[in-house]
């Protein structure tokens, strides 16, 4: 069994109907440790060595934010720069993440049309994440397509039910270790494999 | 040590350990239970202290010596300018009125002008041991009440030392009575020579506290035993208070004016610390005495007698100092506590109808009944504090609760307590407010309550540890205590009831210093803020700011050295009891000092901060392109 580290960022949870419904029964999963980074560090100061033992306890992380102005909150960012040490999570020494999984579950206003050459945004959600996937590559880490939330500002009730429970059924196989990673990485987003899944299954 | 000895300590002070409890779990305060203790002790009563009283009087008036140098100590000149307006203002109103009225009254019932007089100017002591612990118990030492009972209080203790000098003057014949025994220098000395005597006596004590006390203190202190320098600072006062024995004046008004000289000195707060407990076990010991030393069979006999003349001499005073009050601009509550709480006639009186009689200028018999009228309206005092604090204020004053009672409604909607609304409480209650969170409000400084509740806060007035006090704040139905009182001891007995009371009450707590964080946390408490801690990090970050750190940086080593100090805080709460069970606070704090001292140098913040290190980096790069 895996265990999953989701490292939440949002500075305004209590405002955004998303997160919430996705978070919503989280907590129940067994395997699943919720991390809400700005619950823990309101002052962004970050105990860094209590972020690497939680790394060290969980095989599969998951960068769970909004997008804000194409990429993650503050606080992530300062995470990222302080727990990922040289000498521990990189450099030649730096092997403690090695081969762990990592990926960003996204919630983002924009549609997926708008994130097109041709787009609003003009740009790719993978393309924006370029630094995210290299970030992880440059720890020896197995970055995965991002799970994404489009167009949070006109979802019904419905549909974020339907997304909530797809996220849960994403975290399921992971935990589970029902998954293969080189199939996964052929996919745009992993919400594309999760319906791969279903339509094998059915 | 003779065994008497021994059985009399060991009837006082089960007394006191006695009684005093009773008397606080009753809401009493501690001053009555001494007195009520002493009564029933007494020789009217259980007789265990009997004819002997007046000697015990003479050995716990010590107490009363002590508190003096005390008092004394904490008159820094600086204060006393502050304050001269209110001190001078209120003292020259209350016992000069108080003084005259007394003097016509006591003219009028067949008294020669100069005991009229001179019982007069007794009369209008009023005793600062008793008031001065009962508004710090209270915690009301601190309101507009307390600092005028404190000037009026510090008035009549130092006009003590010039009436001191002039009664010789009104010594009816130049022969004395030397039948009383206290054979003292002044015997046989005309009254001006006694004047002159005196006042020499007085600039004698300034001057060798000045050129012979500090400099003697400063010796002591250098060879650095703590036993030593408590036995130097009891030397000096039992010294000023055998030589001013000797001379034939009052050792309590000897050790004031030491107190007073010590009072610059470095060694201020090293005396108060060691003496305090010495104080507060001598000062029980006087309440007791007072109590025994009434004199039950002269109330008997003329019980009617006494009844108007402790009636009068209340009546008289409190209507002075109600008007006092009123000049000064008290409100009606902070008036009601200055004027029931210094109505009685104080330990100075004793002193000073001592010295009256000894000079003939009043009769044996009527110096007994004055000095019983002082024990009796001594005693009564408390009870009358206790009436007015249940019964007048209640009624007259500020309410304890609001006039609008849709009392469940409000509930609902006030989830926080705050207990204590001074500089601390009044910021945490803007903050919620600004926030949206009304909070209630517990508050014992009436004035304070006033303006409050014209600003439209919730707010209830009363000791804040009463049971009935927090049920009708709703501490049942809130969720958060927030206990802000100014008194560590307070805040802390707050919590013990709280804990006790209403255990799904969360408790936040405002400690002053790291001692009272030990306490709390012994007492179980996870949630403790220092007014040590945050302010003075924010000021030290400043510092570094202003040195030309970078912003950013100073303010990372403030945070993590507050997380630091806050687990150091912990760690040294547990090493602690291992330690010496009993050590003087003061060392305590030194020895606390020192450990945090040694262990900063582990806490270096920036040891967390590779990340943004970029020296291992520049190392890496540099070697591979040298690789390459």
């Amino acid at each position: 069994m895996n265990k999953i580290l989701i490292l939440f960022a949002h500075p305004r949870f209590e405002k955004s109907k998303t997160s919430r419904a996705l978070l919503k029964n989280i907590k129940q999963v067994d395997g699943v440790t919720l991390h809400d980074l700005y619950e823990e560090y309101p002052d962004f100061n970050i105990d860094v060595e209590r972020e690497k033992e939680l790394l060290l306890a969980h095989q599969i992380i998951v960068w769970h934010h909004p997008l804000y102005m194409y990429s993650a909150p503050a606080l992530l960012k300062q995470w990222m720069d302080m727990v990922l040490e040289h000498g521990w999570a990189h450099g030649n020494r730096g092997n403690n993440l090695e081969d762990k999984i990592i990926f960003n579950a996204l919630t983002i206003g924009g549609t997926k049309e708008a994130y097109t050459p041709g787009g609003h945004n003009k740009y790719t959600i993978r393309e924006f994440l370029f630094s995210f996937e290299q970030t992880a590559t440059l720890c020896k880490m197995i970055y995965l397509p991002p799970f994404a939330v489009h167009g949070t500002h006109r979802l019904t009730a419905n549909d974020l039910k339907n997304y909530a429970s797809l996220y849960q059924t994403l975290l399921a196989h992971l935990i589970q270790g029902n998954f293969n990673t080189e199939d996964m990485k052929k996919h745009f987003y992993l919400n594309d494999w999760l319906a791969e899944q279903g339509r094998n299954n059915s | 040590m003779s065994a008497s000895f021994l059985h009399d300590a060991l009837i006082y002070l089960a007394t006191a350990v006695i009684f005093v409890p009773i008397a606080k779990r009753m809401g009493m305060g501690s001053v009555l239970g001494y007195l009520i203790g002493g009564i029933i002790i007494g020789p009217f009563f259980l007789g265990f202290v009997g004819e002997e009283g007046k000697d015990i009087m003479h050995f716990a008036e010590f107490g009363v010596v002590m508190m003096l140098f005390l008092i004394g100590l904490e008159l820094e000149p600086a204060t006393f300018w502050r304050m001269r307006k209110l001190i001078l203002g209120t003292g020259i109103m209350q016992m000069g009125a108080t003084t005259l009225l007394c003097f016509a009254v006591l003219l009028l019932i067949g008294f020669t002008w100069q005991a009229a007089l001179s019982c007069g100017l007794a009369v209008s002591m009023s005793s600062t041991a008793i008031v001065m612990q009962t508004l710090r118990e209270k915690g009301l030492a601190k309101t507009q009440s307390g600092r005028s009972s404190f000037a009026v209080l510090l008035f009549q203790d130092i006009s003590v030392i010039p009436i001191l000098a002039l009664l010789p003057l009104l010594a009816v014949s130049g022969v004395h009575n030397t039948s009383s025994g206290h054979a003292s220098l002044m015997g046989g000395l005309p009254g001006w020579a006694q004047t002159l005597v005196l006042l020499a006596a007085a600039n004698a004590v300034v001057l060798a506290g000045r050129f012979f006390f500090v400099p003697f203190l400063r010796f002591i202190a250098r060879i650095r035993l703590r036993e030593l320098f408590t036995a130097a600072a009891l030397l000096i006062i039992i010294a000023t208070a055998d030589l001013m024995i000797i001379v034939g004046l009052s050792p309590a008004l000897g050790t004031f004016l030491a107190g007073v000289v010590l009072a610059n000195s470095e060694f201020r707060h090293e005396l108060e610390s060691d003496i305090e407990p010495f104080k507060g076990v001598l000062l029980g010991l006087f309440f007791i005495a007072v109590g025994a030393s009434i004199n039950f069979k002269l109330i008997v006999a003329n019980p009617i007698t006494v009844a108007f003349l402790v009636f009068g001499l209340m009546a008289i005073k409190a209507i002075v100092l109600f008007i006092t009050g009123k000049l000064s601009r008290l409100s009606f509550d902070q008036n009601m506590i200055f004027t029931l709480g210094l109505s009685q006639v104080g330990e100075f009186a004793f002193v000073l109808f001592a010295f009256i009689s000894q000079l003939n200028i009043l009769s044996a018999h009527w110096t007994d009944m004055m000095m019983g009228a002082t024990a009796i309206s001594m005693t009564v005092t408390p009870l009358l504090l206790l009436a007015n604090e249940r019964v007048l204020l209640p009624r007259f004053g500020t309410k304890e609760i609001a006039e609008d009672k849709e009392t469940d409604a409000i509930d609902a909607r006030h989830p926080v307590i705050i207990a204590g609304f001074g500089h601390f409480g009044s910021t945490i209650g803007r903050f919620l407010r600004a926030n949206g969170v009304n909070a209630v409000i517990l508050d014992n400084d009436s004035d304070r309550v006033d303006i409050l509740r014209k600003m439209g806060f919730k707010v209830f007035y009363g000791d804040a540890t009463r049971l009935d006090i927090l049920k009708c704040a709703g501490a049942e139905e809130a969720r958060i205590l927030i206990a802000a009182i100014d008194s560590p001891e307070i805040n802390l007995s707050l919590v013990d009831t709280i804990k006790k009371e209403f255990p799904h009450l969360k408790i936040m707590v405002r400690a002053k210093s790291r001692l009272d964080a030990y306490e709390l946390l012994d007492a179980g408490i996870e949630n403790i803020y220092r007014e040590s801690l945050d302010t003075s990090v924010r000021l030290g970050v400043d510092t570094l700011i202003a040195l030309g750190f970078r912003k950013y940086s100073a303010v990372r080593a403030g945070q993590n050295f507050i997380k630091y100090d806050e687990a150091a805080l912990s760690k040294l709460a547990k090493h602690r009891h291992e330690q010496e069970a009993y050590i003087f606070t003061t060392r305590e704090q030194i020895e606390i000092q020192e450990q945090l001292l040694a262990n900063d140098r582990e806490a270096n913040p920036t040891l967390y901060d590779h990340a943004w290190d970029s020296e291992p980096y520049a190392e890496k790069t540099s070697g591979d392109e040298r690789g390459k």
